[in-house]
């Protein structure tokens, strides 16, 4: 099939007969094969979602375990190899498989519904991305499953990695799983920084795409420049380790602080990039339940950018103890305690969409109310370890612990939990159980309190962090057995909402296109959408396109019911990076099982890698260059070939 | 000569009181923020419960609320939080300033050595006949500063007494220093603070102050060597490898320093009492209290074993 | 193009392919940052006399004759680049092919100067920072040279003309990409310890 140079577009009105056209287009395969092939990004973001949780029940488990090992002084329910392995496998699966990754989910999902558009701007990237990751969880899981899980924290320091201090697979599996782990945050992040410069829907400027956006964008963007840290610091760490180098070997002219260097100048923008879409969930959904937009778009959006910017320039804040020069924690102490006024700005602006607005009290809105309070408490404990001298004393404790929970569970947990009851409906057709959520949020919103709050006190107290069990006159039992109990609670919390999960897909309540009468363009198209999104593409005229009609009397409105018609072949539009002007017709591609076969190739490399077997390893660099080839062979169907042109 | 043990609070690694005039600011600065966080908290809670309890016109669900207003809140909570923040950031500045050094030049200099799990503790002196080793137990005098060099001696660990000042990390490669300085006599708890293996959970360390006099006699006694008694000969040939007892054949020193074990109030680096029976506990089986410890389990007939605790009694 | 028309398919750097490699170019070029972040973190750090670098400050020979060989090779790619532009086939095939010798010559040259070195991967912090950078280029140019060889079979067999080569762009991009990290390797590894850093 040949494709031809040009066309003219042609614009009309969404149609039966045009729906019935693109339904053959779209869909995905029947079967197994099209389970394996699918490029249709609402199945790749829901398929993200459910592996997302899988692991944070996985994190969740381990942590359980551990707490009752803490509960009371000089217990002995787990040795203290186990312990440091749970402690170890719980922050990681929480920080790398769950947190990054359920936020991709609902990002892949709602990215071309909130735009308009029909498909990510790089769908087969898309697939790569996720089972890449699905595989790197795997390998990150295949030593803890067999007894050697990585047992040195999930930041992993030098000398206590390396193999002198740490003979064995632990930490091996370790480093080789998080470089291939971040292959796939980095393919994923250049899909959506490329979606939002190419793909948004005529007329939808910067300034009228929702928060989300931003913070998809920004987290992306942010990935771009600090995944390639973290994997260079595993990779040289598994040099070190297998190969006799010296990067980390202080005997030899290495440097134990270039371990903590590398690490933080990822893992700081990380935590940035873990919690910022999710604020963004808040930022669309809040404003929904309160019948109005959001306050201060515009700063809210520019908050959002400068958080991350600023993210880059903090690192050192998790290395003060490390013996450096006076002027270097100065500095990075007052950009530490600075970059909470970013934050500040969200504050407020959610507090005064509530204020200005009329509440309505569904679950969703619980949870993101919720969350602005949480947000704070996690947001002020960060404030007072930015201070290098308080720091000193904070650092190391539990204090950190109870901080690091707060914007963790508060400002990702939370939020996900209430996007979850928000676009449910979008995603399946059905409601969740709004008497079931209530006892979800409560029994959470508690539970979370009662396990976490407690660890500022013992902090407070001097309880330091990743110890088995403490002595009798330490004075933290009382304030550990609570924070286990409350754990638990949360824990049931958190079981009632996959409860309501399941009773939703059962049998909740049929929920038609717009439920909560939200301004958005997903909410346009039907519930669950066609696997084509929009049959003819939306004109957007501001940033709440279904609301238009009520919040002005007269003004430029955005059209649904007819646009753009792209139906020969699969086929999507480009438009302009800022004003979002038409400037292409993008071929889109089909299924495919390349993705696929590339994740599985990158996979045997790793092994190879990781049983230091090099006919494996070069097995796994020839199928990974066949993969590539295939995929970027060019294709006359993507408009990738010259061809004779056709009308 | 015995330290006293002032138990003044249930939680002995809490800083929310401090001991020396190092501790004294950083304690002011912590309530302050500390407040200042709580303060935050109470007036954000009070705001937004306000902003969901506060009484509206009733409405039909789909009617929207117009797109004004609420700008006021940016303006006033930004600029609040910006003064907060300001004033937090001087003030720490001004503080970290100020406990950067001592005001005085420290006269007892000290090195401790981070090991897996325990420290190792060096008087340093510029006659080497005046240097002495010990182990996790620290004797300062009071109303001095005290030098601490924090060497790395193979995974990063962090030496951390609450009470007397922040931590800082003993990183291989590298030698760190603080100071600390301890107001009153007394007896400090301290604990590892960085993770460091299997038994970080039990790397603690003990600082006691003394009176100068009092700390003169414990110096000049630390380096007296130890009466050589009974059971020596066991201690030689079973521990001598691995521990140091000064005077005698026994120079190891990959385990602690043992000349004066019975002026320590613990055992296990802090992390037991050093009385009798957890000191013959300690010995027929160090795993089982201390799962992971480098010390192995050493075969002693009891007639040995007998006699090697005598000897360790001895070593006052 | 006719007015009203949009144009079809991957189209120059409207493609979303060609937008891809730009932001694959900027997580490289943040790799390269790192490591040689890592060579100026260690090179500042205590070293014996003479071991960083280890045997002293590196001969420039081999490694500036690569640096004109690779300079070479970008000016043959972009030769290529223009030449489709103006639906000049072969020249694109030739340009391309060139680009891609070039390259395979500078891998040896690199080899050799591998194989002349006096010191082994995991001698000390200098050597194992020295192959290992270098070897990151290599591997990046390896990369660099496989693609240049798909893009000449694809234009020898008449897949690209003056309005679809969106393919040529995105592989070019990449290969002078691979030539500006070579700028910046040749400099830290060659130039700095005649500037003073060294040990």
């Amino acid at each position: 099939m040949t494709t031809a140079y040009e066309r003219r577009p042609v614009a009309a009105a969404d149609t039966p007969a045009l729906r019935k056209k693109l339904d053959t287009l779209w869909e995905t395969s029947p079967g197994f094969y099209g389970w394996l092939a699918t490029v249709d990004h609402k199945q790749i973001g829901i398929r993200y979602i459910i592996t997302a949780f899988l692991f944070l029940i996985a994190g969740g488990v381990e942590a359980l375990i551990f707490r009752l090992q803490l509960s009371w002084s000089n217990l002995h329910l787990l040795t203290p190899e186990q312990y440091d392995q749970l402690f170890t496998m719980h922050g990681m699966t929480m920080i790398f498989l769950y947190a990054g990754p359920v936020l991709s989910g609902f990002s892949n999902y709602l990215w071309p519904l909130l735009l308009g558009a029909r498909d990510m701007a790089l769908p087969r990237l898309n697939a790569l991305s996720y089972w890449i990751y699905l595989f790197a969880g795997i390998v990150l899981y295949s030593g803890f499953a067999f007894g050697f899980g990585p047992d040195a924290g999930w930041f992993n320091y030098v000398p206590l990695a390396a193999r002198a201090y740490n003979d064995g697979p632990n930490i091996d599996l370790y480093a080789l799983g998080m470089i291939l782990l971040g292959i796939s945050t980095t393919v994923g992040a250049i899909n959506f920084v490329v979606t939002f410069l190419r793909m948004r829907a005529p007329g939808m400027s910067i300034d009228r795409v929702p928060i989300l956006i931003w913070g998809t964008l920004t987290a992306s963007a942010a990935n771009i420049f600090a995944i390639p840290a973290v994997s260079l610091a595993f990779f040289l760490l598994w040099l070190d380790r297998n190969v006799g180098t010296h990067f980390f070997d202080v005997g030899a002219g290495g440097s134990a602080l270039l371990w903590q260097h590398l690490f933080w100048m990822f893992g700081h923008p990380w935590v940035y990039a873990i919690v910022l879409p999710a604020m963004g969930m808040v930022s669309d959904g809040l404003p929904v339940f309160c019948r109005r937009p959001l306050v201060g778009y515009t700063v809210v959006a520019v908050a959002t950018v400068a958080t991350m910017v600023l993210g880059f320039g903090v690192w050192v804040h998790h290395m003060f103890a490390t013996g450096l020069p006076g002027v270097s924690l100065s500095f990075f102490s007052a950009a530490s305690i600075i970059i909470a006024l970013p934050s500040a700005v969200g504050v407020f602006a959610w507090l005064a969409t509530i204020w200005t607005g009329r509440p309505q009290f569904t679950t969703p809105f619980l949870f993101f109310a919720s969350f602005i309070i949480l947000f704070t408490i996690g947001g002020v404990s960060g404030y007072m370890t930015g201070s290098v001298p308080v720091d000193w004393q904070l650092t190391d404790t539990y204090f950190v612990v109870a901080h690091l929970h707060y914007v963790l569970i508060g400002i990702n947990v939370f939020p996900v939990v209430g996007a979850a009851y928000f676009w449910f409906p979008k995603m399946t057709g059905r409601l969740m159980d709004e008497r079931l959520g209530r006892w979800n949020f409560w029994t959470m919103f508690a539970g979370f309190n009662i396990g976490f709050f407690p660890m500022h006190i013992s902090g407070l107290l001097g309880m330091p962090r990743r110890i088995y069990t403490y002595g009798d006159g330490m004075g933290w039992n009382w304030v550990n057995l609570v924070t286990t109990a409350g754990s638990f609670l949360f824990a049931i919390g958190v079981l009632i909402f996959f409860w309501n999960v399941f009773v939703g897909l059962k049998r909740g309540k049929p929920a038609g296109d717009n439920p909560w009468d939200a301004p958005t363009l997903e909410w346009a198209t039907s519930s669950p959408p066609p696997p084509y999104n929009f049959a003819v593409l939306p004109t957007v005229a501001s940033r709440h396109p279904l609301w238009e009609d009520r919040l002005q009397a007269v003004g430029e409105r955005s059209v649904t019911a007819k646009g753009l018609v792209l139906d020969k072949g699969r086929e999507a539009l480009g438009t302009t990076p800022l004003d979002a002007a038409p400037n292409i017709i993008l071929k889109m591609p089909g299924d495919t099982l390349v993705p696929l076969c590339l994740a599985l190739a990158m996979t045997v490399l790793t092994a190879g890698l990781a049983l230091m077997n090099i006919i494996m390893a070069a097995l796994g660099v020839i199928l990974i260059a066949a993969a590539i080839l295939a995929w970027l062979w060019p294709q006359a169907v993507l408009g990738e070939t010259a061809e004779a042109p056709h009308a | 000569m015995a330290a006293f043990s002032t138990r003044a609070f249930a939680a002995p690694l809490q800083y929310l009181t401090g001991a020396s005039a190092r501790a004294e600011p950083v304690v002011w600065l912590t309530w302050g923020v500390l407040l200042i966080s709580v303060g935050v908290i109470v007036i954000i809670a009070g705001l937004l419960l306000g902003a969901l309890l506060r009484r509206r016109a009733a409405a039909e669900p789909r009617a929207l609320m117009p797109d004004k207003g609420g700008y006021s809140w940016l303006w006033i909570g930004v600029g609040l939080s910006t003064l907060a923040l300001l004033f937090t950031v001087v003030w720490t500045v001004v503080v970290l300033a100020k406990i950067q050094a001592p005001a005085t030049h420290p006269r007892v200099i000290i090195e401790i050595t981070g090991r897996q799990w325990w420290w190792q503790v060096r008087y340093l002196s510029t006659d080497p006949r005046q240097q002495f080793d010990t182990a996790n137990e620290i004797h300062i005098p009071v109303g001095q500063p005290i030098r601490l060099k924090l060497v790395g001696g193979d995974v990063i660990h962090s030496f951390w007494v609450p009470q007397l000042a922040g931590k800082m990390d003993a990183i291989p490669g590298q030698i760190n220093e603080t100071w600390i300085e301890a107001s009153n006599p007394g007896d400090w708890t301290g604990q590892c603070t960085e993770y460091c293996g299997v038994q970080h959970a039990k790397m603690l360390l003990r600082v006691v102050a003394e009176t100068p006099s009092g700390f003169a006699a414990w110096r000049a006694h630390q380096l007296a060597k130890p009466q050589v008694a009974a059971g020596h000969a066991v201690f030689e040939s079973h521990c001598g490898n691995c521990h140091a007892v000064r005077g005698t054949a026994a120079d190891g020193s990959f385990g602690p320093d043992l000349s004066h074990l019975m002026q320590r109030h613990t055992l296990a680096s802090a992390s037991l009492p050093n009385d009798p029976v957890t000191l013959a506990h300690w010995i027929a089986d160090p795993q089982s209290l201390k799962p992971g410890t480098r010390m192995p389990q050493v075969a002693l007939t009891g007639g040995e074993r007998g006699s090697l605790i005598a000897y360790l009694e001895s070593l006052n | 193009m006719r007015e009203n028309s949009l144009p079809v398919g991957a189209m120059d750097t409207r493609a979303s392919g060609w937008w891809a490699m730009i932001f694959t170019i900027f997580t490289e070029a943040s790799l390269f940052t790192y490591l040689l972040f890592a060579y100026y973190y260690l090179a500042a750090q205590p070293h014996m006399h003479g071991t960083f670098p280890e045997g002293g400050p590196p001969k420039l020979g081999m490694a500036s004759l690569n640096t004109v060989i690779l300079l070479m090779s970008s000016a043959a790619v972009a030769w290529a680049q223009f030449s489709i532009e103006h639906n000049k086939k072969w020249r694109l095939v030739a340009g391309l092919g060139i680009g891609a010798l070039l390259g395979v010559i500078f891998l040896g040259i690199q080899m050799m100067e591998w194989a002349g070195q006096p010191f082994g991967l995991s001698s000390t912090t200098y050597s194992s920072l020295y192959y290992v950078i270098t070897g990151f280029h290599m591997a990046h140019v390896v990369v660099g040279v496989v693609m240049l060889l798909a893009l000449t079979l694809w234009s020898g067999r008449g897949y690209f003309n003056s309005r679809r080569f969106a393919h040529i762009h995105i592989g070019a991009l990449y290969w002078h990409f691979v030539d500006a990290v070579w700028i910046a390797v040749y400099f830290t590894f060659y130039i700095t310890p005649l500037l003073g850093l060294k040990a």
